[in-house]
């Protein structure tokens, strides 16, 4: 049986009756939501606290005088606002959010439930630790995990994100290297179609950056590797499956190269999802990988973060690994979190905790959910979706890459716009209005108008043959002339197309009560 | 396996499109020898009651802040939150959305994060303020290196009032980025030796207030000899509730302000996800790290809100970023402005008094212990006791009493040689009966 599933055809006439404007601004049900400050009372709160009991006296000229200037809101206003504004938002849960390389998966909520135990979420970092066994056996547990599918032998649970990750990484590395007497290795190798936050962290650890080229067929360019490694190469910074969506095909030579050359093989590990479970990056020479758990292990990206990066180490730098870490003596758990005693080579710390736990706690369900067999039909079928994708749309678009299969996404660009006057921003815009989020636009910069698609393991079939025939029917319209349906899309979404160079060339960054024309009033004296 | 929607027949008909045999065929590119034919070494699937079993085990070895007497503080602290506050965030167009990149159908973030800058420019005292940062330490270690890109300077001067683990999280991430950092030791009182410590060649001063040990500082003075020597003060907070009884960092002169700002919107997490408040002086704006948000106009005029001046930022700028950080906490952010929206300028003001009158209320308890000596002169709801012996001691002690008696300094720094020296703090959560069993059990322990 054939369902239908391909959703109704956008009619040019609605899009035309549309351009009707509301008296309010608001459209249908929509709201048009004005800001917390412009509806607030400036004496209005929606808190009801017990009244305190000691005054503030001996606080003397300590105490705040000026207003701030924070409006409240009642439980029932603040309620209506901010549910009014998510009504703004596109979400994994409401379709397909093909980001590439930001991997939106569905993000299941057992997770938050586990999260949110008190056992958890109720704990303090500084607690005695008798009191949090629990939590370190965790730390312990994920840790084992990760270091298992990664087959490494050693992994940093504090850094915060994938980028605080690759700082941590690249940190060991330095710290190796200054314990070996290789303090003059100045220099980090990093492929231009890399991350913007590789180059970024190598020189924010005071590195410079020099570029590796491409090949014709989207990988590191081993001649030009070769060429450029020299004993001032400190380490060399690989995404694998790369920012083009391919795997590395030379990825052990890169790794034996850059020992050879007395380097640090550091792999961006933003792309695992596409092979946990099938292969462990130890095996492929690496010496520091993060692991964005937020990515790979599906913890809620929560409109831009909080992200979590550990880090997994090889023998060669476990030692340098940052405090904290969690150490078990058969009888209970242990977190040093003194670098100086127990380890004298760490090099330091990098925030002032353990690490991102209500992130653990949702990663490691989501492990155990899986299992060893689950985990390997992610990375199956992520790619298998992404192949799919990449398969269905060729049709019409043009593979940045089109010979042999892609992995986790798949990558186009902008040929065959050619002559159509619609650019990627616009044909992205476009997608809008049928209810997709657009894919990442014009990244990675080694190919012309790029338009990188990831669908993610958690796709039916269904919903990708969805948005791959809006997207056939979307790429006929382009070619067929109907480029007024592009140049002002999107035309259905909440706002029109936001004028992005105004925003820069005028910050407004704070709202401003003199524009509105009221001011706080002070606080009155009681 | 139920988050995987494919069939065995749907995989089988999309190889067929595709025009692959196996489903290894599409892994042709992975090196054979680097190819896992078998599973890990790890459990296999599990159903969500047994998932659910086994995490609820792990939570129940652990002794939840809740669970009694609890005086934990030094950097995060145990608030009440409102019930709106996680029913909203966990709306699925919040928890599931990504970084807004496309402004059109990410309003709703988008328009949070214009708030949350305006109310964290508020709180501080500052023109500007970003979308937020991973937490309170990094973000301090990121004003350190700020300061050196706007004074091209190199030297900071960090007071020995900073919460130690921000101390060492700064001095590990901007000592890499060339930052030459002159830690002053540990005291009560540390904010006095920070003047004599600035000179020609520091780019910026870094003081607490509160301070670690809960000293409440005006750092005005400070402020004037930074300015004096060409220097920015930078003012960190750990406890952001404290904004709304004391005068702002902005007020006393502060050219940077960062602070911690779990304590409104967040819960404890055992020490993350938390979130970092990072404002400025407007004329410094174009060297701020991290994410911003901007009002403009969309096609048809109207009001929308985008990400703006992303010129600083690594996706554009790549080794020239003004700092590698690529997200924000954005759901804790939404957490922090959703609270402090119900609190208004009203609600928070209370909280503060409230927060401060349960810690005056603690250190009249305790001053009555025989041994114990209140250490922190003015304070906001956090102070410092030094016991006769060994803080740590005590605290295992008061355990078997059921009550959690606050941190160790000895755990935060244990060079400093203050094994006697323990840091208590109160808030809006404890109660009268709390500070009694607390004070009660002390004069047991300690009293003879």
């Amino acid at each position: 049986m054939t369902m239908l599933n391909v959703g109704r055809p956008t009619r040019p006439e609605a899009v035309l009756e549309t351009s009707r404007q509301s008296l309010t601004g608001a459209r249908g049900l929509l709201q048009d939501e004005a800001l917390i400050f412009e509806m607030g009372g400036w004496d209005k709160t929606g808190v009801d606290l017990a009244p305190a009991q000691h005054d503030a006296s001996d606080l003397g000229d300590l105490v705040r005088t000026a207003p701030i200037g924070l409006p409240g809101l009642s439980e029932p206003e603040a309620m209506r606002h901010y549910v009014r504004l998510s009504q703004k938002n596109h979400a994994i849960d409401l379709a397909l959010y093909p980001l590439g390389s930001c991997t939106m998966k569905h993000n299941p909520r057992l997770n938050e439930k586990m999260a949110r135990l008190a056992g958890f979420g109720d704990l303090h970092p500084l607690s005695p630790q008798s009191t949090v066994q629990g939590a370190l056996a965790l730390i312990d547990r994920l840790a084992h995990w990760l270091k298992t599918l990664t087959g490494m032998p050693a992994v940093a649970m504090s850094p915060k994100a994938g980028a605080h990750g690759e700082l941590c990484g690249l940190l060991t590395i330095k710290a190796a290297h200054e314990a070996n007497g290789q303090g003059h290795r100045r220099t980090v190798l990093v492929p231009t179609s890399a991350h913007g936050t590789n180059p970024a962290t190598a020189a924010f650890v005071g590195y410079s950056v020099v570029e590796i080229a491409q090949t014709d067929d989207g990988r590191v360019d081993i001649a030009d590797l070769a060429a450029k490694l020299s004993p001032d190469v400190a380490a060399i910074m690989v995404t694998n499956p790369n920012t083009c969506g391919l795997f590395e095909r030379d990825v052990i030579e890169i790794g034996r190269l850059t020992h050879e050359a007395g380097a640090y093989f550091y792999c961006d590990g933003a792309n695992f999802n596409a092979i946990v479970g099938r292969v462990r990056p130890g095996d492929l020479g690496v010496d520091a990988m993060h692991i964005n758990l937020h990515k790979t292990f599906s913890t809620p990206h929560g409109g831009g973060g909080p992200g979590a990066g550990p880090v997994v180490l090889s023998a060669a730098l476990a030692p340098f690994a940052p405090a904290p870490w969690v150490v078990s003596d058969g009888e209970g758990f242990k977190l040093v979190e003194d670098a100086e005693g127990e380890a004298a080579q760490a090099f330091g710390r990098m925030s002032a905790f353990h690490g991102q736990m209500g992130m653990f706690v949702r990663a490691y369900a989501y492990m155990l959910s899986h299992g060893a067999d689950g985990l390997r039909q992610v990375a199956e079928d992520a790619v298998l979706n992404a192949n799919y994708i990449k398969a269905k749309l060729s049709v019409v678009m043009t593979p940045a890459f089109p010979d042999g299969p892609c992995m986790h996404e798949a990558l186009f660009d902008d040929a065959w716009l050619e002559g159509t006057d619609v650019t990627t921003l616009d044909f992205a815009k476009a997608m809008i209005d049928e209810g997709f989020h657009p894919m990442t636009m014009y990244f990675p910069l080694v190919v012309h108008g790029a338009m990188l698609i990831e669908p993610t393991e958690t796709e039916s079939k269904q919903e990708l043959d969805r948005f791959c025939h809006a997207l056939v029917l979307l790429a006929q319209a382009a070619k067929a002339g109907d480029v007024d349906r592009f140049k002002g899309a999107p035309y259905l979404a909440p706002l029109r197309r936001l004028d992005e160079t105004l925003a820069a060339r005028k910050p407004r960054l704070t709202w401003k009560p003199e524009l509105a024309g009221v001011s706080p009033a002070p606080i009155a004296a009681e | 396996m139920r988050y995987l929607p494919l069939t065995p027949a749907d995989r089988a008909e999309m190889l067929g499109i595709i025009g692959a045999a196996t489903i290894d065929d599409l892994f042709a590119d992975v090196p054979a020898a680097a190819r896992k034919a078998d599973l890990f070494d790890l459990p296999l699937h599990a159903g969500e009651l047994e998932v659910e079993r086994e995490l609820s085990a792990l939570a129940a070895m652990n002794r939840p802040a809740g669970a009694g007497p609890f005086f934990c503080g030094a950097g995060a602290y145990r608030h009440h939150v409102p019930a709106t506050v996680d029913h909203v965030i966990q709306r699925s167009e919040f928890l599931t959305s990504y970084t807004p990149y496309q402004p059109e159908i990410a309003q709703g973030t988008l328009q949070v994060l214009f708030e949350f800058q305006t109310q964290v420019a508020a709180l501080t005292g500052l023109e500007v303020a970003n979308a937020s940062m991973y937490d309170g330490s990094t973000a301090c270690a990121e004003a350190v290196m700020m300061a050196q890109r706007v004074t091209r300077r190199k030297k900071a001067v960090v007071s020995g009032g900073l919460h130690p683990h921000y101390a060492a999280t700064t001095q590990t991430i901007a000592h890499a980025e060339g930052m030459d950092i002159t830690r002053l030791p540990a005291a009560i009182d540390a904010e006095a030796a920070v003047i004599e410590a600035i000179d020609a060649e520091t780019a910026c001063v870094v003081v607490q207030t509160p301070n670690v040990f809960g000293v409440v500082t005006d750092v005005t003075k400070i402020a004037e000899a930074a300015h004096a020597a060409g220097a920015l003060l930078i003012v960190v907070t750990t406890e952001t509730v404290s904004f709304g009884l004391l005068k702002s960092p902005g007020e006393m002169g502060a050219d940077i302000a960062v602070a911690e700002g779990q304590s409104i919107g967040n819960g404890l997490n055992f020490g993350g996800p938390y979130i970092g408040l990072f404002a400025c002086r407007e004329k410094l704006v174009r060297q701020m790290p991290g994410r911003l948000c901007g009002e403009t106009v969309d096609a048809q005029g109207r009001r929308g809100f985008v990400l703006t001046l992303s010129t600083r930022e690594q996706h554009i700028r790549r080794e020239k970023a003004t700092s590698n950080i690529c997200t924000n906490s954005g759901l804790c952010a939404l957490a922090f402005t959703i609270h402090l929206s119900l609190l208004g300028e009203r609600g928070l003001r209370e909280l503060a008094e409230l927060n401060h009158s349960k810690a005056r209320e603690l250190r009249d308890a305790l001053a009555k212990v025989a041994g114990v000596e209140i250490l922190t002169p003015r304070f906001f709801n956090e102070f410092a006791i030094r016991l006769k012996g060994d803080a740590a001691a005590t605290v295992e002690a008061l355990l078997a009493d059921g009550i959690v008696a606050g941190v160790p300094f000895f755990r935060l720094a244990p060079e400093a040689g203050m094994d006697d020296v323990l840091l208590v703090a109160a808030t809006e959560t404890t109660t009268t009966k709390d500070i009694a069993a607390f004070a009660d059990a002390l004069a047991r322990r300690t009293g003879q």
